[in-house]
């Protein structure tokens, strides 16, 4: 079923692809991030500059009506595209977030109050968080943190703790862009309703790039993406929700466009999209991002969604093969898409990443702005490669390759014979602070093992510095007061 | 002391000293009898110091340092240590400022001149940092706490301020 010689094909249309970095091939394995545009998408973009572009709504001439019909036939294209039959319920924002802070501007401004509860999974994008976060602050609602298993998949009994609080809003990621989890968005859905009247808003700007999306079947209430990690332009986006809570929600930006009548002392607002799109909208955003839509469609989903699976399982047997690479989440491709985070022997990420630039090969490293995850599982990020239609095998080989330069510069520590392969699974957890990836045992730590990463988190705890440690030749390590917790299991 | 001058392996960012200063930072502890202590981070990156003093007199007698962060930092950091020790609060300030205006000099030539007569000693290591814009902030922060900590005079207008 998975055509991989059409994906070569798709390949070609990328013309970003072409280039070379320090005389390699360009690996562009960023996409979570933002993904590149195929010249289909450009073309349409600069037709319509060309040949059609005016504002929309009020010219009385064709080229405005031309460019009207065309925005409309946009939003069209997307609500076919995310399974949407009530098109007036799909409003272009510029991205995730401004969806996301649409909802908690209206919907959550009316519909919260002092004691409220607002459930969401502490491995949210900040995106997802900090709305929700500051919304509870302005309100003095209570958030309902929803933790993770070790695997990076949500914790459902941790979800129904969260819900027994009978929280209004229940706000989380379809898809994490630190771990590439695929969130049983059916199953939550199934169980808050049962707990009582939710709403359901769900972060959709990973899983749109990768999974078919029908909002009839996810079930929830509202929806939010971005253009620009589906091969669409930045700066567009959009929010679904279901019409009589778009209805009854406030306005949230004022102007023009918005509005059905202004009076001296008062307005009343136009309907449904128009209430939500104030001003001159992305125009030639909506144009491409409709073009992005027909782009996925006609390679087919089902076929996205293969490839990725291909270049997934691809990717975790390169990384096991690589020493000193562990890979966090789950390894079971059904459960995951796009994104592949890991670390590499306990390096900084950022280091990582700088050597694999000079390769060419593009990842991202650091928090993935998800800080207060990455303080639960006790690291200061991960460096994460994420694929999309027009990666293949190649790309990961060199991933793959390029994490043998790093490993070159930065060679094993002098203890790693002891512990090189355990000090990565476990972190050790002081108070309440879990500190990182460390040393694995006081074994280890009775050579001379000073400049481990291990003891210099260790140092952090120490309320006072041992005049050996400072010699560099450190007593061993008390750990009988620090939980060790596998990572992993 | 170690001669690292042929020891610069296959890249200019990640020279032998950095590597040994990451692998082994030099006073990578905090000071108990610390008389001035300042935290420091970067919050994209998530390098993050704890920056201890001990001053007498004007004098940095003792230094030491916790938190963690890549190797640029690190190393940074390391170096920092090294070379404030025994120096006057105001020798260490100019050092600081000195080594500032070093990593700026792609951005900032006219300032980077005002620094040439000070002798920066291993910080010249992290002279590949300059073509790695991200990273600057990275081989700065133990030195942009340590201004902080040893209180910095009014910052003199720097040319980025002009308009």
């Amino acid at each position: 079923m998975y055509d991989e010689e059409l994906f070569a094909k798709i390949r070609e249309d990328f013309p970003v692809l072409k280039q070379k970095v320090n005389g390699r091939p360009l690996t562009y394995l960023d996409s979570a991030a933002s993904a590149q545009q195929p010249e289909p998408v450009i073309e349409e973009v600069c037709s319509f500059l060309r040949t059609s572009y005016a504002n929309i709504h009020r010219g009385l001439y064709d080229l405005s009506e031309n460019s009207t019909r065309l925005y409309d036939e946009a939003r069209q294209t997307v609500a076919d595209f995310i399974g949407v039959r009530d098109t007036p319920t799909v409003i272009f924002t510029r991205n995730t977030t401004e969806s996301l802070n649409l909802i908690a501007y209206t919907y959550g401004e009316a519909n919260i109050e002092e004691g409220d509860s607002i459930a969401l999974p502490v491995l949210e994008h900040h995106s997802n968080l900090v709305v929700w976060q500051q919304l509870a602050l302005r309100k003095k609602a209570i958030l309902r943190w929803i933790e993770i298993k070790p695997d990076g998949t949500l914790d459902l009994d941790s979800l129904d703790k969260a819900l027994s609080f009978k929280p209004k809003i229940l706000a989380f990621a379809w898809v994490s862009n630190v771990f590439g989890t695929i969130n049983p968005v059916q199953e939550i859905v199934r169980r808050a309703r049962a707990s009582g009247p939710v709403t359901i808003v769900l972060d959709g700007a990973q899983g749109v790039p990768h999974l078919k999306t029908d909002l009839k079947e996810l079930g929830v209430d509202f929806f939010a993406f971005s253009g620009h990690k589906m091969l669409g332009p930045t700066g567009i986006g959009c929010l679904w929700g279901r019409r009589r809570l778009l209805e009854k929600m406030p306005a949230f930006l004022f102007g023009g466009s918005m509005i059905s009548s202004v009076k001296r002392e008062k307005s009343s607002w136009d309907v449904l999209p128009n209430k939500f799109e104030a001003g001159t909208p992305n125009i030639s955003g909506a144009i491409g991002l409709a073009a992005a839509c027909r782009y996925l469609s006609k390679i087919g989903m089902d076929q996205v969604r293969a490839h990725d699976q291909a270049l997934m399982s691809y990717a975790i047997d390169r990384l096991n093969d690589v020493e000193g690479a562990e890979i966090l989440g789950p390894l079971d491709v059904t459960e995951r898409c796009g994104a592949l985070s890991f670390y590499f022997k306990g390096l900084h990420p950022h280091d990582i990443a700088t050597v694999l630039a000079k390769e060419g090969v593009c990842v991202r490293a650091g928090h993935h702005c998800c800080q207060p995850l990455m303080r639960d599982i006790g690291m200061k990020g991960t460096t994460r490669a994420s694929f999309y239609v027009y990666n293949n095998f190649e790309d990961i080989d060199r991933l793959a390759e390029a994490l043998g330069q790093v490993g070159k510069i930065f060679p094993e520590s002098p203890c790693s014979p002891g512990c090189a392969g355990n000090r990565l699974k476990v972190m050790v957890q002081s108070g309440h602070h879990l500190l990182g990836p460390v040393c694995c045992s006081s074994g280890c730590c009775q050579n001379d093992c000073s400049d481990m990463p291990s003891s210099r988190a260790l140092g952090n705890t120490m309320d006072s510095c041992s005049p050996t440690l400072r010699a560099g030749r450190p007593e061993p390590i008390d750990l009988t007061n620090i939980k060790i917790t596998p990572l992993n299991k | 002391m170690t001669d690292y001058s042929d020891s610069f392996i296959n890249d200019d960012l990640y020279r032998q000293i950095i590597i040994d200063h990451y692998n082994r930072p030099h006073n990578h502890c905090r000071l108990p009898h610390a008389s001035h202590s300042l935290e420091g981070e970067n919050a994209s990156c998530g390098d993050h110091i704890e920056l201890d003093l001990l001053i007498e007199n004007g004098i940095i007698k003792d230094v030491g340092f916790g938190g963690e962060g890549c190797s640029i930092f690190t190393a940074s950091a390391s170096i920092l240590t090294d070379m404030i020790k025994g120096k006057t609060v105001s020798e260490a300030a100019e050092l600081a400022k000195a080594f500032k205006a070093r990593l700026s000099a792609h951005t900032n030539p006219k300032i980077a001149q005002t620094a040439e007569d000070i002798d920066l000693g291993e910080l010249e290591a992290l002279d590949g940092v300059r073509d790695y814009p991200v990273r600057i902030k990275c081989a700065l922060l133990s030195w942009e706490t340590l201004l902080q900590t040893i209180g910095p005079e009014p910052e003199e207008a720097e040319d980025e301020s002009e308009i």
